[in-house]
């Protein structure tokens, strides 16, 4: 086991692969809410937690982690209040980028690769840093799943949920939890830029194919594994950037999968 | 013991008083309907019954471990959601396949598990909705215009659908409605709310009480007599199921 992580590649691929699975699942609920922005401006902010890290010494996953929280939960308590969402969201997160790109420039004794934040650094992933992305990962999945029901009823009709007896506002602050869960997890993987990506992309070209919503978020889970494999593979062998070689590949995936789509359609009709 | 008790509620949203002082209380096995204009807080009552509206004064009070089947005005389901029928039963209790088969049929929407909820028409749609009230087998069942967007002899199927469905499972209604004379013909008790409670009791004394003619005017009372008379027969029962 431990001469099968100590190669680069392979712990390159599972903690690509954890991330992937950890994204599905929620990366369908941003789709279903429309929360695409939301999951942007929290991964934004992060990188806030990545300067509050480093000058205080703490893992990068527990000062982004902080950050991700208190992010989401101020634009949760503050929608609603005169401001609409995405100018809220669009203030918040650039401020905090912002903010958080200022405070690891004035951090003086460490230097500080800001690249390999915004965009990743897949291939530098150390066996402590996969326990806590397949840590995290899992404990996304468990929470998503012990939700499940309450989550995606809060998702179709908030009144229906309320009749029902579970309470919308609790099922939106455990999604608003996974997804801070999700971006400290996935920043040293696909970096702070292209966070939403593996969100948002493996759901999306899962749509056409799923008729229930347990099915979209398995074949998103397929997809977005795919992708990081694929895209892994990809970058090795054409020596390029390997977080944007993953989010390239699921974009592909999903223009394939929009036009299988078209043609089935055209050809049903 | 009464399922559903309300005392003094009054709702504000904003500066704006929605409800002021309302008492209602609803008792099991009765239909009651709930009429007013727009903005007249029907919607609001509703949700302050399920609990999601917080009243700014006054009491609810339910029947401890009440069922509450609920059926919304309006749906909306995003596209990018894949759901069918039978998914859509099983939220957010898994139930049998011969249950959700029972409620379809008992809502009047046979024939419909394995299709996609936004590929329904809009009686297919509210009867889908209320199937899925039904298998939370209601002690109370509360509908919010859910014949909008239906046409009459459609709205009317669906009102006689309600009524079979009362005499069945004998669970209490509380309906909001537009449509005065087909849901007031239906009803026991008729709410004739307006911010406030302007007047109830049974449906030949709101419709012609000065209160709800001062609202609504004295042209609705013709189409209620008339609604009344024909209630008694049944021929075109299966109108709207096939729709």
């Amino acid at each position: 086991m431990s001469v099968f992580l100590d190669s680069f590649l392979m712990r390159a691929a599972l903690a690509g692969l954890g991330v992937a699975l950890a994204a599905a699942p929620l990366g369908c609920f941003v789709v279903w809410r429309r929360m695409a922005y939301f999951g942007d401006a929290t991964a934004h902010a992060s990188i806030m937690g990545v300067a509050l890290a480093l000058s205080f010494s703490m893992s990068i996953f527990v000062g982004v982690l902080a950050v991700c929280l208190i992010m989401a939960t101020t634009i949760s308590t503050l929608s609603g209040r005169g401001y609409a969402m995405d100018t809220l969201l669009g203030v918040i997160a650039h401020s905090s980028l912002a903010i958080g790109l200022i405070a690891v420039s004035l951090i003086q004794d460490v230097r500080v690769d800001l690249m390999s934040y915004l965009f990743g650094d897949i291939l530098a992933v150390n066996k402590t840093d996969l326990m806590v992305i397949w840590g995290g990962a899992l404990l996304v999945l468990v929470l998503i799943w012990w939700r499940w029901s309450g989550l995606l009823l809060s998702t179709l009709n908030p009144d229906l949920a309320r009749a029902s007896g579970i309470d919308p506002k609790r099922e939106q602050l455990i999604l608003t939890l996974a997804l801070s869960v999700v971006v400290a997890v996935a920043i040293k993987v696909v970096g702070v830029l292209l966070i939403a990506a593996m969100l948002i992309i493996p759901a999306a070209s899962a749509r056409p194919f799923a008729n229930t919503p347990e099915r979209m978020v398995l074949i998103a889970a397929c997809l977005g594994g795919l992708a990081a494999l694929g895209g892994l593979q990809a970058s090795y062998h054409f020596d390029t950037p390997t977080g944007p070689s993953i989010v390239c590949l699921a974009a592909i995936f999903f223009t394939a999968s929009g036009m299988t789509h078209w043609i089935k359609t055209r050809l049903h009709a | 013991m009464s399922l559903v008790d309300l005392q003094g509620l009054s709702v504000r949203f904003g500066g704006r008083t929605v409800l002021s002082h309302v008492n209602l209380t609803l008792n099991a096995g009765e239909i009651v309907t709930v009429v007013g204009p727009n903005g007249s807080g029907k919607s609001t009552l509703l949700r302050s019954i399920i609990g999601a509206v917080r009243p700014n004064g006054g009491k609810v009070s339910k029947q401890a471990g009440l069922r509450i089947g609920y059926v919304p005005q309006k749906l909306h389901i995003d596209p990018t959601l894949p759901l069918t029928v039978r998914r859509f039963l099983s939220l957010p209790n898994r139930v049998s396949d011969a249950d959700a088969e029972a409620a379809l049929a008992q809502a009047g929407a046979g024939n419909l598990m394995g299709s996609q909820m936004s590929a329904l028409s809009g009686g297919q749609f509210q009867r889908a909705l209320l199937a899925r009230a039904l298998l939370m087998r209601p002690q109370l069942l509360i509908l919010d215009e859910a014949t909008q967007g239906l046409d009459q002899p459609g709205s009317a199927a669906f009102y006689r659908q309600i009524e079979d469905v009362r005499k069945t499972i004998g669970c209490a209604v509380l309906m909001v409605s537009h449509e005065l004379h087909v849901v007031m013909a239906a009803s026991d008790r008729v709410i004739c709310l307006n911010g406030h409670i302007c007047c109830e009791g049974a449906p030949e004394h709101v419709a012609s009480a000065p209160e709800y003619r001062a609202l609504f005017g004295t042209g609705t009372q013709g189409a209620l007599a008339l609604y009344r008379h024909e209630h008694n027969h049944h021929h075109d029962h299966t109108h709207e199921t096939s729709a």
